[in-house]
């Protein structure tokens, strides 16, 4: 475990930040934690300051769970890493309370609600509890800001088009009445998907491939938290997805527990 | 009894935890795809969230008692995760048939923001012991109800011809969108029929 020289194989530390921010973003490409990301982007101030709350939860829960990562048993780890995530977001909500208390009021539960943000756990599980702190700290904070640029890029749109405002500030012309719909939950939808779609079309798009080589390597729960298998790709339009084979797995399940029953009854 | 019957409609209707308040994300676009599976997942969380309220309600009044709401976070993530474990090796020895339409969706729930949003959520709003069941019976049922429409939605989605760059996920949150729009039809509706 050779934390301070990474063998050549290895990412830099750089390497490590950097690809939080667009080839492996965990809102647009990733797709991981959408609750806060639809959820408070209605306001930029809303959206920056979610996205910083997370980065600080990321940080320090990243370097805690690496620091510790020898000492916690594998077969407890995941309470562990809910314990650790849980006490630093009750302290991002105790100090946001006290200097913010306007960002308190607009993020309400979404707040202690970065505890099951995906993000967060899926990091400490897949990276912080592999590597070294400073590597771990450098993943936190490249995850963090790249979530942090995609809610301020939504929040934005949203802000612009639904209420003709930028940070509180006027900017469309007054004959030009804002669209309501996209301050609602209906066109947080709406951004998100035309906003995926728009990164979908710079990497494909002929003009740009040679710049934006087209690059499917997350290794990420992806699309679906909820889908165990991992498989990194996180695409349904892309054949190797497992998404298929989870929903057959799950139908598996089902037989297997159904199979069960009916020989218990007899 | 009016205002149960407020608080459990306006949870299923006008503030449906996925397509109003944005909880439940996951599992709304994860598991959608098919029929059975949309309705298993969204029973399962309706047992989670109305259990984990039975439970977390009492233990914030300790919480306050004691002085110690700053734990609120860390003990109800704590508690709804053991819950659920106990909830599916309970219902694997003794309520078989349950276990198997239910019981293999509950490991996907176990960090599920919508089951942590409702028990922080009834507290917020000060709910009494019965009105936050009320509460957690209406969020879950609401979760239901979109995910049952939503999967009606992607069936036809599945075969529809989007734009290339559409294709999978950005259609289906466009489609999403227009299932939410359709809910802000409810808004005022239950006020208007319960007088609240």
């Amino acid at each position: 475990m050779s934390q301070n020289t990474p063998s050549p194989s290895e990412p830099t530390l750089a390497q490590v930040f950097d690809k939080g921010l667009l080839e492996e973003n965990p809102a647009l490409r990733q797709m991981l934690g959408l609750c806060p990301t639809l959820a408070v982007t209605t306001a930029v101030t809303n959206g920056l300051g979610m996205g910083l709350a997370t980065t600080f939860v990321l940080v320090c829960s990243e370097v805690a769970v690496s620091l510790l990562r020898h000492a916690i048993p594998k077969t407890v780890r995941t309470p562990a890493f809910i314990t650790i995530i849980a006490s630093f977001v009750t302290l991002v909500m105790m100090l946001v309370k006290a200097y913010l208390p306007a960002l308190d009021e607009a993020l309400g539960i979404y707040l202690p609600l970065i505890v099951v943000n995906c993000i967060v756990l899926g990091r400490a599980e897949m990276f912080a509890s592999k590597n070294g702190p400073l590597r771990a700290a450098a993943d936190g904070a490249g995850m963090g800001i790249g979530f942090t640029i995609a809610l301020v890029l939504i929040s934005a749109v949203r802000e612009v088009l639904g209420a003709g405002t930028l940070l509180g500030v006027r900017v469309l012309p007054p004959f030009i009445e804002p669209m309501i719909i996209m301050v609602m939950p209906a066109g947080g939808f709406a951004v998100l998907g035309v906003l995926i779609a728009a990164s979908v079309w710079i990497e494909e798009h002929p003009r740009h491939k040679t710049r934006y080589v087209k690059k499917r390597v997350a290794p990420s729960a992806s699309l679906c938290a909820a889908c165990p298998i991992n498989c990194g790709i996180g695409d349904p339009t892309d054949d190797m997805c497992a998404k298929d084979e989870f929903v057959e797995m799950l139908e598996a399940a089902v037989t297997a527990a159904k199979k069960e029953a009916e020989e218990r009854e007899q | 009894m009016a205002q149960y019957a407020s608080i459990l409609f306006s949870m299923i209707l006008v503030n449906n935890f996925v397509l109003v308040k944005f909880l439940g994300i996951c599992p709304f676009l994860g598991v959608s795809k098919k029929f059975d599976s949309a309705v298993g997942m969204g029973a399962a969380v309706t047992l989670v969230m109305v259990l984990a309220i039975a439970v977390t309600w009492p233990i914030q009044q300790l919480l306050t008692a004691w002085g110690l709401e700053y734990l609120q976070t860390i003990a109800f993530i704590l508690v709804i995760a053991t819950l659920v474990q106990l909830l599916e090796m309970f219902l694997k020895r003794y309520v078989p048939t349950l276990h198997a339409s239910l019981g293999v969706f509950l490991p996907l729930i176990t960090t599920n923001c919508a089951v942590l949003g409702v028990a922080t959520l009834v507290v917020d709003e000060g709910y009494t012991y019965l009105e936050s069941l009320v509460a957690g019976l209406g969020a879950g049922l609401g979760f239901l109800l979109a995910m049952v429409i939503f999967s009606g939605v992607r069936r036809r989605v599945e075969e529809a011809n989007p734009p290339e760059v559409f294709r999978g996920m950005p259609i289906t949150l466009i489609s999403a969108a227009i299932t939410a729009m359709s809910f802000m039809g409810f808004s005022g509706v239950i006020d208007h029929l319960f007088g609240a």
